[in-house]
């Protein structure tokens, strides 16, 4: 015979239970870990499968990879060559090199016309937005496809950027057409393009949030308006610069289509290596190692930045205390 | 600063000598078709407290934006020591604005907020510590200069923004509803700090209220708007005892209006028919004629109150509807036979409770007034 249960007992850890579960703590908690199940689905299970990937040996099988047998467990030699063969670090280094231009051009044009957005009448400002979202109702192919077509060296564009040229420079110097296509500024040229939106986009919503009262309160003191701007609007917008220049760089770091279409093929950048080791050498461990290493390029310094926020945060808390 | 003193004296002189030091000539202020501040006019001398009362959007933040340069007058100029600043921008104007929201740098320390507009000026960098550190002992918040505004309170933000505003040691300075924020207890105990600043520092003040009694305590002058217009200008007394309207008599204080006519005028009394009162004598002090309508306004501490028929000529019979004890006065809300209710305070001179007050509940009393203590309003 089973054990008898007091029944009373029993009913009150069965309400216990009941109440844990409803309880607003285990609720938050609930709905706290969606976003982390949610990562560990899509972001870190298939990221260990990659990084797994990286470690193992090339084999003539399908999937052509393999661990263990006649294969070492873990073989480290794809990293080495990462650093061994130039081809690995052009390739960072033309990305690195592209998404900072990208970046900083992006930032360059994006703020003054963010500001003005977040400046604007209430009425104006909803139809400026529309604009700037606008591109994103046609297809990004179509719109790389313009570019091809705006940069090719017959375009209205590339006659009129050609005249430009030529009214500035020397006559030594004159061209019969611009060379965009296939280079790597063509690359720069439709990131920035592509991207502009996604640092225009935070930026607004920080600039719009700011108190005004502010800036008429330094002119108060004296400060003339780009006295004003530098003083505290720039300062106080460095959140939305941060959000939009992350949201620019990391994926113009991973471009693949931009640079496919308009680049240059002697300066790949990584996302087109990757391609090529994946789907033409079928070298997947490789593939998978040059992916590794650049999710690292991307999240250390991020990581870093967070760290040093955290500490400037903890120093600001502690002084205050000590206060 | 070194000139303190020496300003504090002058307002006497330079209103004797007829220089004001802001001199405001016929503003305007039109925000599309709606007319925000109309035709305001008015003097200041150096050294004053000066006060712009009035309720809320009748145009008093308006005004002092105009002086600070942040609006442009539609109409009108602004003349600031003796120079026609109306196009000037606010930058390079001699003055100092504190706002209703005190807009504190937030991404600045305390010390870096009152050290910003210290910038512009032609100091050294200890020249600039030490006036920093002696605004910061003037608000007496020396041990606060490390913080950022969102770590102190609203008591000591309000300083920090005062701290600020006279750190460039302006010649005038603006606060706009300066202790609106503040709860009841640190808003007295501000006001008399911001008067022994102003003494201290002698920098002319105007400050915008809601608030009639922060007015009367503050400012040496005020001047009352409604709607844009200002609707009389002078001291608390002249305010509180010579209203020259009906919206300035209503709008300080409480007060009693009645309607009536003037019967006759002789030897600066008017005999002035009333129809809740009967005739009353009133002293005239304006130009007013027989026949003509007015208004007659008593305030409540003008009248006097006893269970006997009293001697006086202005008096009239009522019942006490209500009483309310505050301490030290009653207020009596007093039935004529008319039907008009009339409020009148008592002092509570004697100790006593219930049934040993001047009147009680239903009880039948007199209420008189002296002629010089009606004012007679033409408007
Ligand atoms: N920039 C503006 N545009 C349109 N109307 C305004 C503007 N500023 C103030 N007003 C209007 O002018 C009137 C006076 O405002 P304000 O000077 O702020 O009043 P107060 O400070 O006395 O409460 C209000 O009715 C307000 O709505
Ligand atoms: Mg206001």
């Amino acid at each position: 015979m089973a054990a008898i249960t007091d029944p009373l007992e029993d009913e009150a850890s069965r309400r216990r239970r009941l109440g844990r579960w409803f309880h607003r703590q285990g609720y938050m908690q609930g709905i706290i870990a969606i976003p982390y199940i949610w990562l560990v689905a899509w972001f870190l299970v298939p990221f260990l499968i990659i990084f797994a990937m990286s470690v193992a040996t090339r084999t003539p099988t399908a999937p052509p990879f393999g661990f263990g047998g006649e294969n070492p467990l873990l073989n480290w030699s794809h990293y080495e060559r990462l650093f061994t063969d130039s081809l690995y670090i052009r390739a960072y280094l033309t990305s690195l090199v592209n998404a900072v231009a990208a970046t900083a051009l992006c930032l360059v044009i994006g703020y003054p016309i963010a500001l003005g957005i977040a400046r604007a009448s209430r009425s104006w400002r909803s139809i400026l937005l529309m604009l700037v979202i606008l591109p994103f109702w046609t297809s990004f192919l179509l719109r790389v496809y313009a570019w091809i077509g705006l940069m090719g060296t017959n375009s209205w564009f590339n006659e009129m950027l050609t005249a430009v040229w030529n009214g500035l420079v020397p006559q030594a110097w004159e061209l019969a057409y611009v060379p965009l296509m296939n280079t790597n500024a063509a690359v720069i040229l439709v990131t920035i393009y592509s991207y502009l939106p996604f640092m225009i986009l935070p930026l607004y919503a920080n600039l719009e949030r700011l108190d005004l009262t502010l800036d008429e309160a330094a002119m108060d003191l004296g400060s003339r308006p780009m006295r004003v701007f530098w003083d505290i609007t720039l300062p106080q917008s460095v959140p939305g610069i941060i959000a939009g220049g992350m949201l620019v760089f990391i994926p113009a770091c991973g471009e693949f289509i931009i640079p496919n279409l308009v680049g240059s093929a002697s300066r790949p950048m990584i996302g087109a290596v990757i391609n090529d080791e994946f789907a033409y050498a079928r070298d997947w461990p490789m593939a998978s190692t040059v992916a590794v290493a650049l999710l690292f390029l991307l999240v250390v310094p991020l990581m870093v930045y967070t760290w040093a926020e955290q500490r400037a945060e903890d120093k600001a808390r502690a002084r205050e205390q000590e206060g | 600063m070194a000139d303190g003193p020496a300003a504090l004296e002058a307002p006497v002189a330079e209103a004797a000598a007829g220089a004001p030091f802001v001199r405001v000539e016929g503003v305007s202020k039109k925000f599309g078709t709606f007319l925000a501040v109309d035709d305001v006019s008015f003097d200041i001398a150096r050294g004053e407290i000066f006060s712009l009362l009035g309720g809320s959007g009748c145009g008093k933040t308006t005004l002092l934006r105009m002086l600070a340069g942040f609006e442009e007058p539609t109409k009108g100029r602004i003349h600031i020591d003796g120079r026609d600043v109306t196009d000037v921008p606010p930058y390079e104007r001699p003055v100092n604005m504190m706002f209703q929201s005190y807009a504190l740098f937030p991404h600045m320390s305390v010390e870096k907020n009152i050290a910003y507009g210290l910038k512009h000026e032609p100091l050294s960098r200890g020249e600039r510590a030490d006036r920093v550190a002696e605004m910061l002992e003037l608000v007496q918040l020396q041990d606060y200069g490390g913080r950022k505004p969102h770590q102190i309170s609203g008591g000591q933000r309000q300083r920090v923004a005062l701290a600020r505003a006279l750190a460039r040691a302006p010649k005038l300075l603006l606060l706009d509803e300066p202790l609106a924020a503040l709860d009841k207890k640190l808003r007295e105990h501000t006001q008399f700090e911001l008067m022994s600043i102003q003494e201290q520092t002698g920098v002319t003040f105007i400050v915008v209220t809601h608030d009639q009694e922060e007015a009367m305590t503050l400012s040496s002058r005020m001047a009352v708007m409604e709607k844009g217009r200002i609707r009389q200008i002078g001291t608390a007394t002249d305010i509180y005892e010579y209203p020259q309207n009906r919206f300035v008599a209503d709008f300080i204080g409480s007060i009693n209006l009645f309607e009536g006519q003037v019967r006759a005028v002789s030897g600066g009394v008017a005999q002035v028919e009333v129809e809740e009162l009967g005739q009353v004598s009133v002293t005239a002090e304006g130009e007013v004629a027989a026949g003509q309508p007015v208004t007659l306004a008593l305030r409540p501490e003008k009248l006097s109150l006893s269970r006997t028929e009293p001697e006086a000529q202005n008096r009239v019979a009522g019942t006490v509807e209500s009483l309310a004890y505050f301490g030290k006065d009653s207020l009596y809300r007093i039935r004529l036979a008319s039907g008009r209710v009339v409020s009148a305070n008592a002092p509570n001179a004697r100790r006593g409770g219930e049934g040993q007050w001047v009147a009680d509940w239903e009880d039948d009393v007199w209420l008189s007034f002296a002629p010089s203590s009606a004012i007679l309003l033409v408007e």
